[in-house]
């Protein structure tokens, strides 16, 4: 059997004003988010690789096991998955508990090898205080914990995810989202993650899908669709590059951070971390300035060599530019979002080596 | 001040008998076709809750007619009464169990589908999710869902059986103890100008009906009070 260590998914039918015609392969690991603006078909992919929803002559393959081929079509009870809604959508007759203990049969299950313990995941998801309450007497945040819980708790081999955050407030995102980042770096569950927030997909998101009207316009890994010229990601007001860096010390009496990305160390007030610990970095293209050498008196600790791999006018007024970083461009790609008056007044050109000033990093 | 005649007793003993049956059987059979009805998106599905929502408007008496021709010697209740040698299922008690629940039908069905209906395919998507099969999803998710359309779906079976009249002058006629069910007696007593038994048992319908309207009313607030 080919496609172990996939996710293949392929899907076409009509969807209310346009043709679904999806296809795509992903690892099978990480978080890969399925992202595009709002009816693009992105919930439809998603539920019909459920199984909730079925498409004839779809294909669905998850780590080499068909879900459905040809005429074969695993039913939505028969699959391995988690599946998070948009709503939480608790069984309101049952507490916390009852629900999240439902997909596991009522036994709690114990934490083994290859599978998500009750513990840890009332741990991981802070439900301790709340297992004994009905669902109708927690907060919109706790309600889509559990949720995610109770998706966990099933034993999925995949976990899909249908925009879990965007029927929340900003606040209730914002205290979500580590529980999320929590679950990408503490289970090696794969991840389908449908958002078309880019926000949360710069902070989540290892691979991404980018679908457009029924379409898959590009699949990849984030970093290299976000700064590829040829993908709308890149002209985008709040475009960003994600970047995994590596913890190498900290400067304790400044409270500096040195994290390593490939081609360069970049100085960041954060909190301090163990040397080797991984995280998740996003850069603004608005961030980035570029300067012929290296600038004196300037506040700025990252300014590092880097190499001008692509240049796309976006605006009448602005350019936006890829960068390789290091002497050899060879390094992590970054963008830089500069006004066509400085690059032409520099003389700026691809293939030149300059330095990359690098404002704000998040 | 005398008391009432034991006759009252068996009347009352007599519906409520009917009664209880009468629900039991309307949820055991009510409980798959209001899913049915709820869920299934074939065209002519509502066909058939149009044929479960005639007792609605029909008069008794054409329900009634119908009933005893099919329950009588040559209709199939007539067939089925002679499995144990009988000749008709007409004017028994037996007979007047199947006329209610053919009456009382859309009174069961009609909550227990919108029940179903309104909880949508969400929790039954989630369960799937979960691993639940189909029938572990119904009994554990959308059964104790819909308990409000069960709660109100029986005790409605249960009472409009209690005042059916009309079919059961029709079918069961006004044998004591067999189909002489409280409603008949009222209409009895008057005929034969008994007015203060009259009275007594029509005070006590009047009672009866209060109390399960106010029960409706209550189980209503408290499913809307769950839903929050």
């Amino acid at each position: 059997m080919s496609g172990g260590g996939t996710i293949r998914a392929a899907f076409r039918g009509r969807l209310g004003r346009f043709e679904l015609d999806a296809a795509f392969t992903v690892p099978a690991t990480g978080v890969t988010a399925l992202f595009g603006p709002s009816g693009c078909g992105k919930t439809t992919v998603l539920r019909c690789m459920a199984g909730l929803q079925r498409l004839p002559g779809g294909v669905c393959t998850v780590d080499g096991d068909p879900w459905q081929e040809g005429d074969r079509f695993r039913p939505a009870h028969e699959r391995p998955v988690g599946y998070v809604f948009q709503e939480p959508s608790l069984f309101p007759h049952l507490s916390v508990r009852g629900n999240l203990l439902f997909g596991a049969r009522s036994r709690p299950p114990a934490a083994g090898p290859g599978r998500i313990g009750f513990a840890e995941v009332v741990e991981l998801l802070g439900l301790a205080g709340l297992l004994d309450r009905a669902p109708g007497r927690l907060s919109g945040g706790e309600r889509q914990r559990v949720a995610i819980g109770r998706a966990l708790l099933s034993q999925p081999k995949l976990l899909l995810m249908d925009e879990p955050l965007s029927a929340l407030d900003r606040a209730t995102k914002d205290e979500i989202l580590p529980f999320l980042e929590r679950l990408h770096a503490g289970l090696s569950l794969p991840v389908l993650y449908v958002s078309h927030d880019m926000a949360e997909v710069e902070r989540l998101a290892d691979h991404l899908v980018l679908m457009e009207e029924g379409r898959v316009r590009a699949a990849g890994p984030l970093a290299r669709l976000q700064t590829d010229p040829s993908l709308p990601l890149l002209a985008a007001a709040n475009a960003a590059v994600s970047l995994d860096a590596v913890v190498e010390g900290h400067d304790a009496a400044y409270g500096l951070a040195r994290l390593r990305v490939e081609g360069a160390v970049l100085a960041l007030p954060a909190r301090p971390g163990v040397p080797g610990e991984r995280r998740r970095l996003s850069v603004a293209a608005g961030a980035v300035g570029l300067a012929l050498a290296p600038p004196e008196g300037d506040t700025a600790l990252n300014v590092l060599p880097a190499r001008i791999l692509s240049a796309v006018p976006v605006t009448e007024q602005e350019v936006v530019a890829v960068l390789g970083l290091g002497p050899d461009g060879a390094g992590a790609r970054l963008l830089a979002r500069v006004t066509r008056l400085s690059w032409e007044r520099l003389g700026l050109a691809e293939g030149m080596a300059l330095y990359a000033r690098i404002g704000g990093v998040s | 001040m005398q008391g009432l005649p034991a006759e009252v007793w068996t009347a009352v003993r007599l519906t409520v008998e009917l009664a209880a049956i009468t629900t039991v059987i309307l949820l055991l059979l009510g409980t798959p076709l209001a899913w049915w009805l709820a869920r299934s998106r074939a065209r002519w599905k509502e066909a058939v809750g149009a044929v479960v929502a005639l007792p609605l408007v029909l008069p008794p008496t054409v329900l009634g007619f119908y009933l005893l021709v099919a329950l009588g010697p040559g209709g199939p209740g007539g067939l089925l009464a002679g499995l144990w040698g009988a000749r008709t299922l007409a004017f028994s008690f037996e007979g007047l169990v199947i006329g209610s629940v053919v009456y009382s039908m859309p009174f069961v069905v009609q909550p227990i589908r919108n029940a179903f209906e309104a909880m949508g395919d969400r929790p039954l998507e989630v369960a799937a999710t979960l691993r639940a099969s189909p029938a572990r999803a119904f009994w554990t998710v959308a059964v104790p869902l819909a308990r409000p359309g069960f709660l109100t779906g029986a005790v409605l079976g249960f009472a409009h059986t209690i005042g059916e009249f009309g079919v059961v002058l029709m079918i069961g006629g006004n044998i004591p103890g067999e189909t002489k069910v409280l409603s008949v007696a009222i209409y009895d007593y008057v005929e034969t100008m008994q007015w203060r038994e009259a009275n007594i048992l029509a005070a006590g319908m009047v009672a009866f009906a209060f109390a399960v309207i106010l029960a409706m009313t209550l189980i209503g607030r408290r499913a809307a009070r769950v839903d929050e």
